[in-house]
């Protein structure tokens, strides 16, 4: 699903240069739970960018579902990311005038799905995330695990070939974080590849394989048992 | 067809609608100088429409002659010699002059704006007596209050009538009392009131107190033989009154043998001239109306402009939000362009609406017969349609200033503001 060959990506800080990836291999295969993990600085938060395409490398190869993701300008890195990914960010990121199922249906509005079915397909996916008799609510109606399911339930709405998740449970308790990761796990059981950033290592258990960045390099990458997380629920 | 897309316009009035008193400051603005607009060009209009109602039923092309002495000396006459025109001049002017339209030959009972005495049942009134020909109606019309003016019958038959002015009748009659029918006496001779006619309070050239007899009427009762006094002439349209002015002066000079270059031996009052001045007067002000409300309406906009920029820098994280979710530049650009359009069309809308009220209520106040120079206020659908055209244009240039500083703002940059 997503093939990266010696991805390079450095910032200039006025005169110096901040080399934050330095030559990063990976892939992953479809149907496959990838937590990210590294502490702060390690360039984890960059590497999910540039696979959400928020951001370009330097040098390097990134293929996405069979597709070569480069040379993007605005409008084709929109496209490529209104069709190819969903978004799930630490902060939720709803946008706060919106219903819970106007939110989900906002990618579908940009994919120019027809009205009716945008409003189907956003209550489908609340029913999925088990939100949906909170549909019509505001997201300051919301609690912070009820958020962060509508903006995994947007993720989910555009179907996309690849979840990137930045953070997801970084600011929620642990009760909570546990039934997001719940959903995740259950999301990821019906086939779908699901990247997750974070720095939490019990967060890490639940998914299937840890890729762990140090300085920039992969240190580590390694499949591991999962975590249930419905056994905390 | 985007324009057509009801997702489109519900997300803009959505964007809108979300913060209405701030949407509301926003349009003040314009509203205000919408206002402003259009009841300065109302105004204006008002102005030009009250002159020409002013001016109604007087010919504008129209210009007037009388005699008066000679200033220059000339083929052995001496100077100060008075003039007296002929009846046969208009005959010869009307002849020899084919732009002139209507001629009215005129003569006055006494000397020019002398006044004679007019009795009734022992009430009397000091007026001006003109022998008047019945085609002087079309130069300058008479409002007749009651009766008729005098018509070609009274001309042939020698008819001892007569129109009064209100103010005659006011010093001759009782209020209410009945006039038409009635006998005055003028100079011993009797003359039957056929009208009563207004006098135009804004352009009075007969005077406030006048007395129209038929003017083959005057010549046989006073015995004033082929005399003339002065002549009201219109001239046709598309033809200058000044040109036709100085032919007509041209033409009597060369008949009463006076000096081509005397500029006082006839008088001439050109009455187009007063006319081109007010138009032109009302034609600057309603130029200066419109530049100054554009402009007030531009800053309006302006005004748009800046509290968009201030909201787009608001809702940059919105912004980063729809991009990361597949908004392109193009539809970012095109929400906040349309979000301007949207606040001005609607607060333009909402000033037209207030200021037409106004006029319309100043129309109220000022009524049908006021003398002053106001006249149905209000601007006419090519200034309406331009000052829309000319605000919705102004609306996208100046919406593109925010539009494109969203679409700066790139969205990891959005997204990492917390």
């Amino acid at each position: 699903m997503i093939q990266i060959k010696d991805l390079h990506k450095s910032y200039k800080m006025g005169k110096n240069s901040l080399h934050v990836l330095k030559g990063i291999n990976f892939n992953v295969e479809e149907g496959e739970l990838v937590a990210i993990m590294g502490s702060s600085g390690s360039g984890k938060s960059t590497l999910l960018n540039i696979l959400g395409m928020l951001d370009s490398s330097d040098t390097g190869e990134y293929i996405l579902d069979n597709v070569p993701i480069k040379n993007l300008n605005e409008t084709k890195a929109a496209r490529y990311r209104n069709k190819f990914l969903g978004f799930v960010f630490q902060s939720f990121n709803l946008i706060n005038y919106k219903s819970a199922a106007e939110n989900v249906a906002l990618p579908l509005y940009y994919q120019k799905v027809p009205r009716k079915e945008r409003q189907e397909k956003a209550l489908k996916y609340l029913e999925q995330v088990g939100l949906k008799e909170w549909a019509s609510h505001l997201p300051s109606e919301l609690s912070g695990g009820q958020k962060q399911r509508v903006a995994i339930a947007r993720a989910l709405a555009a179907e996309p070939k690849v979840l990137l998740a930045d953070e997801p449970t970084g600011a929620l308790d642990s009760k909570t974080s546990y039934e997001v990761m719940d959903l995740i796990q259950k999301i990821n059981d019906q086939g779908n590849t699901i990247l997750i950033v974070t720095h939490e290592p019990d967060i890490a258990d639940m998914c299937k394989r840890i890729v762990h960045l140090k300085d920039g390099v992969i240190i580590e990458d390694k499949k591991i048992e999962q975590v249930r997380a419905e056994q905390y629920v | 067809m985007w324009i057509l897309d009801k997702d489109l316009w519900s997300e803009i009035f959505a964007t809108l609608g979300k913060n209405l008193f701030r949407t509301f400051l926003t349009m003040l603005g314009v509203i205000i100088a919408m206002i402003i607009l259009v009841l300065l060009l109302g105004g204006a209009n008002g102005m030009s429409n009250g002159f020409q109602k002013i001016f109604a039923g007087t010919a504008s092309n129209s210009l007037f002659i009388w005699s008066q002495s000679t200033s220059e000396p000339y083929k052995g006459f001496e100077r100060g010699r008075r003039i007296q025109f002929k009846l046969e001049d208009a005959t010869i002017l009307k002849e020899q002059i084919e732009e002139i339209e209507v001629l009215a030959p005129r003569i006055e009972l006494g000397s020019h704006r002398g006044i004679v005495t007019v009795y009734r049942n022992g009430l009397t009134s000091g007026s001006s007596v003109y022998g008047d020909y019945p085609n002087i109606d079309d130069i300058m019309k008479k409002k007749l209050v009651e009766g008729r003016f005098l018509n070609e019958n009274d001309m042939e038959d020698f008819k001892k009538v007569c129109v009064i002015g209100e103010e005659t009748y006011k010093l001759l009659f009782d209020k209410g009392e009945n006039a038409i029918g009635e006998d005055v006496r003028i100079n011993g001779v009797f003359f039957n009131i056929v009208g009563i006619y207004k006098p135009n309070q804004n352009i009075n050239i007969d005077g406030e107190n006048s007395v129209y007899i038929p003017f083959s009427t005057f010549q046989k009762a006073f015995g004033s033989g082929d005399r003339m006094g002065w002549m009201a002439i219109s001239v046709k349209p598309d033809v200058k009154v000044p040109v036709v002015e100085s032919q007509i002066k041209r033409l009597l000079k060369n008949k009463y043998d006076i000096n081509p270059i005397d500029e006082r031996a006839i008088g001439s009052f050109d009455l187009s001239e007063v006319f081109n001045n007010v138009t032109s007067f009302t034609t600057v002000l309603q130029g200066v109306s419109f530049f100054v409300g554009i402009l007030t309406l531009l800053a309006g906009v302006i005004a748009i402009s800046n509290i968009l920029l201030i909201t787009v820098k608001e809702r940059t994280k919105e912004i980063g939000i729809r991009r990361a979710l597949g908004a392109t530049p193009r539809v970012v650009k095109r929400q906040i362009v349309l979000e301007s359009i949207v606040i001005t069309v609607f607060a333009g809308f909402v000033g037209f609406a207030i200021a037409v009220g106004f006029l319309a209520i100043a129309n109220n106040m000022i009524g049908e017969n006021s003398d002053m120079p106001f006249y149905n206020l209000m601007i006419s659908i090519p200034q309406f349609i331009v000052s829309f055209v000319l605000m919705v244009g102004l609306s996208v240039l100046i919406g593109l200033i925010p539009a494109n500083r969203a679409i700066r703002i790139k969205p990891i940059d959005a997204l990492r503001e917390e």
